[in-house]
C-alpha cells in the first residue's frame, strides 16, 4: 500500500514535470505573437504604428498604400521570419541529436555553403545567358544544398561510418562550396559580385507569399514527420549501440531524418539567404529549459528558432530608424555573446 | 534454448568468432571470459543481429534467426551494450520507460510510468525515479539502465560488462538481481565479464573465448584451472578454492620484483 501511494507521488511529479513543458512551449507561443506584431509595426517605410495596426485588422477601411505594405510586404516578411526560424531551430536540433554532436547544424554541415555556392552559381548562369527568372536563385541553392546533403546521406548508409566521420565530411563539405564561392565571385563581374554578396548576407525581404507558402508546406510536412519519432530519437541520446538494443533501426532513422532535415532546411535558407547560427543556438535553449525530452524539445526548438529570427528581424530593422541591417549579419551580432553568456551560464549549473 | 551451430563471424577480412556451437539453457546465467578482443562483443553483437552470419545458425527454441524479420528477432532480447551515455537531461522514469519503445504513444499512459516503476522496484531504487540522469552515480546509472532492460520482458539477457565501473557493493548488487531474474524469468542469460572471480561467483556455465574459438565450457569448478587461464591471458596465476568449493584466481607477480 506504502508503495502504491509512494508510485502514485512519482506519476504525479512525472505529469507536473509534463506541464511545465508545456508552459514553456506556450510562453514561447506568446512571445512570438508579441515579436511578430513588433516586426509588422517596424519598417523602413515608417508608418504610424495606429495605421499598421488598424490595416493589419481592419484591412476594409485602411488606406490602400498602407495596406498594401501591410499586407503585401511586411506581413509575408513577418511570417517567414517565424517559418524560417523554426525549420532551422528543428533542422539544427535533429542534426544535434542524430550526429550526437552539440556543433551540428544546417551551417556548420556545409548545407548553407553549398546553397551559397547554387545561388551564386544561377546569378553567374542567368547573366551570362541574359535569362532571368526569379526562380533560379532560390532553385540553384535548393539543388546544391540537397546535392552536399546526398553526400552525406551515402556516407550514413554506408556500414562502419559513425557520426563524426559524417561531421567532419560535412566540415570538408563546408570548406570546398567556401572556396568554390570564391573562385566564382573572383571571376565574375563587381556588379555580379555585389549581388551574391547581397545574396549571401541572408534577407527576409524578397519574401512573396508564394515563397512562404513553398517554406511553409514543406516545413509543416518534415516537423510532423519528425515529429512521428520523437520516442525514438530520445532513445537515440542514449548512444547509438543503445537505441539499437532499444529496438530503433538506426540507419533508417538516420537516413529518414537527414532526408527530411535537409529537405526543410535547404527550402528554407533558398529563399532567404545564409542565415547561420539559429540552427545552432535555439535547440540549446531549448534543450536548457525543457531537456532532452524529444517530445517537447522538437516543438520548443522550433518555436525558439522562430521567436530568434523574428526578434533578429524586428532589430535588424530598428538600429537606424529607417535603414534596414541584413538580418544573417545581425542573428550572428547579436546572438553570439547571448550564446556565450548561456552556456558559460549552463557550465556554472553542471559544476 | 538458444542454440549456435557452427557460428562464424568476420568484419572485413579479419575473423572474429569461428566455428562456433553452443546450447544455452534458459534459467541458467552464463558469462563469456576471455582477453581483449577475442570477439566476446562481436559475439553478442552477432547473436542480436548486428552483425551478419559468415556462415553457421542461431536458433531460439527451434526458430532460426533468418526465419524471422530482424525486429522480432531483437525483440527477444534485453541487450545491455557498453558504452551508453547516460548523462542526460532525463528524468530516471523517462529513461526506464524507453524500455517499452515498442509500445509508446505520444504522450506517456499511466500504465507505461507505472511499468517502469515496477522495473525500478524490483531494483530496489524507486526513489530515484524524480532524479535527473546526470545526477546519478555510475552505480546508480547502470541500475536504472538495467530497469530499462527489464521493461523489455526479454526472453534473452545479454550484458556486455555490465560491472566494469562500478564499486563492490554495485557489482554485487546487479550480479544478485541478474541472478535472481534469470532464474524467476527463465532468460537465457549471458554476460560478458573482465572478473574471472566474479565469473567463477556466479556463472552456471562458462564460456571461455579466445581468437574466436571455444576455449573451454562448462561450470567454472570444472573449467577454470590455472593452466588454462595462464595460456590464454599470458600471465602466471594461482588458482585457490572458496569455501564453497568455488575456485578464485590471482595473478603472480614476477619474482625480482616480489623480493
Amino acid at each position: 500500500m506504502l508503495n502504491a501511494a509512494a508510485h502514485e507521488a512519482v506519476v504525479v511529479r512525472q505529469r507536473q514535470r509534463e506541464a511545465r513543458r508545456w508552459q514553456f512551449l506556450m510562453i514561447f507561443i506568446v512571445l512570438i505573437a508579441c515579436s511578430m506584431l513588433f516586426d509588422i509595426v517596424t519598417g523602413p517605410s515608417l508608418l504610424p504604428v495606429s495605421d499598421v495596426v488598424h490595416a493589419l485588422f481592419q484591412p476594409g477601411t485602411a488606406e490602400p498604400m498602407t495596406k498594401t505594405i501591410v499586407y503585401e510586404m511586411r506581413l509575408p516578411v513577418a511570417l517567414m521570419a517565424l517559418v524560417v526560424g523554426a525549420a532551422l531551430g528543428l533542422g539544427g536540433v535533429q542534426m544535434q541529436t542524430l550526429l550526437d554532436n552539440p556543433l551540428a547544424s544546417p551551417f556548420t554541415l556545409g548545407l548553407a555553403a553549398a546553397a551559397g555556392f547554387g545561388a551564386a552559381l544561377a546569378l553567374v548562369a542567368s547573366s551570362a545567358f541574359g535569362i532571368f527568372s526569379l526562380f533560379a536563385i532560390p532553385v540553384g541553392a535548393f539543388i546544391f544544398s540537397m546535392l552536399a546533403a546526398s553526400l552525406l546521406f551515402g556516407l550514413a548508409l554506408m556500414r562502419h561510418i559513425n557520426s563524426q566521420t559524417i561531421i567532419l565530411a560535412g566540415i570538408a563539405l563546408l570548406f570546398l562550396f567556401q572556396s568554390l564561392l570564391s573562385l566564382l565571385q573572383f571571376i565574375s563581374s563587381p556588379e555580379l559580385n555585389q549581388q551574391i554578396v547581397f545574396w549571401l548576407f541572408g534577407s527576409l525581404m524578397r519574401t512573396t507569399w508564394d515563397s512562404l507558402l513553398i517554406t511553409a508546406v514543406v516545413t509543416l510536412v518534415c516537423a510532423v514527420l519528425l515529429y512521428r519519432d520523437a520516442w525514438k530519437l530520445t532513445c537515440l541520446r542514449l548512444g547509438e549501440a543503445r537505441a539499437l538494443s532499444l529496438g530503433v533501426n538506426i540507419n533508417r532513422l538516420r537516413i529518414k531524418t537527414l532526408v527530411l532535415v535537409a529537405l526543410m532546411t535547404s527550402t528554407a535558407i533558398s529563399f532567404v539567404g545564409v542565415i547561420g547560427f539559429i540552427g545552432l543556438v535555439a535547440p540549446h535553449i531549448g534543450r536548457m529549459l525543457i531537456g532532452e525530452d524529444q517530445r517537447y524539445l522538437i516543438p520548443l526548438s522550433a518555436l525558439c528558432g522562430a521567436l530568434l529570427l523574428s526578434v533578429s528581424s524586428v532589430i535588424s530593422k530598428s538600429i537606424i530608424p529607417g535603414a534596414l541591417f541584413p538580418i544573417g549579419i545581425v542573428t550572428a551580432i547579436i546572438g553570439v555573446p547571448f550564446f556565450i553568456w548561456l552556456i558559460l551560464g549552463r557550465g556554472r549549473k553542471h559544476a | 534454448m538458444l542454440e549456435l551451430h557452427q557460428l562464424s563471424v568476420n568484419i572485413g577480412a579479419q575473423s572474429l568468432v569461428q566455428d562456433l556451437s553452443l546450447q544455452l539453457l534458459p534459467g541458467q546465467l552464463h558469462v563469456i571470459i576471455g582477453p581483449n578482443g577475442t570477439g566476446k562483443t562481436s559475439l553478442l553483437r552477432t547473436l542480436f543481429g548486428e552483425l551478419p552470419l559468415q556462415s553457421g545458425d542461431i536458433r531460439f527454441n527451434q526458430k532460426s534467426r533468418s526465419d524471422m524479420p530482424i525486429s522480432q528477432w531483437r525483440q527477444l532480447f534485453g541487450y545491455m551494450p557498453q558504452n551508453t551515455q547516460s548523462d542526460l537531461e532525463l528524468s530516471v522514469l523517462e529513461v526506464v520507460v524507453l524500455g517499452r519503445l515498442a509500445r509508446l504513444k505520444l504522450r506517456l499512459s499511466d500504465e507505461d510510468l507505472q511499468a517502469a516503476l515496477s522495473a525500478l522496484a524490483e531494483l530496489g531504487i524507486t526513489h530515484l525515479a524524480d532524479r535527473p540522469m546526470y545526477s546519478l552515480s555510475g552505480g546508480q546509472r547502470q541500475m536504472v539502465l538495467f530497469a530499462q532492460v527489464l521493461l523489455r520482458e526479454p526472453k534473452m539477457m545479454m550484458l556486455d560488462e555490465p560491472v566494469s565501473a562500478l564499486d563492490l557493493q554495485h557489482q554485487l548488487q546487479l550480479m544478485e538481481h541478474l541472478h535472481a531474474k534469470t532464474r524467476a524469468n527463465d532468460w537465457v542469460t549471458i554476460v560478458v565479464l573482465h572478473d574471472l572471480n566474479l565469473a567463477a561467483q556466479f556463472a552456471d556455465q562458462l564460456i571461455v573465448l579466445a581468437d574466436g574459438k571455444l576455449q573451454a565450457f562448462g561450470h567454472p569448478r570444472e573449467v577454470l584451472d590455472a593452466e588454462l587461464i595462464s595460456r590464454l591471458y599470458q600471465v602466471p596465476v594461482e588458482l585457490y578454492h572458496d569455501r564453497e568449493g568455488l575456485p578464485y584466481i590471482r595473478t603472480v607477480r614476477r619474482a625480482s620484483q616480489t623480493v
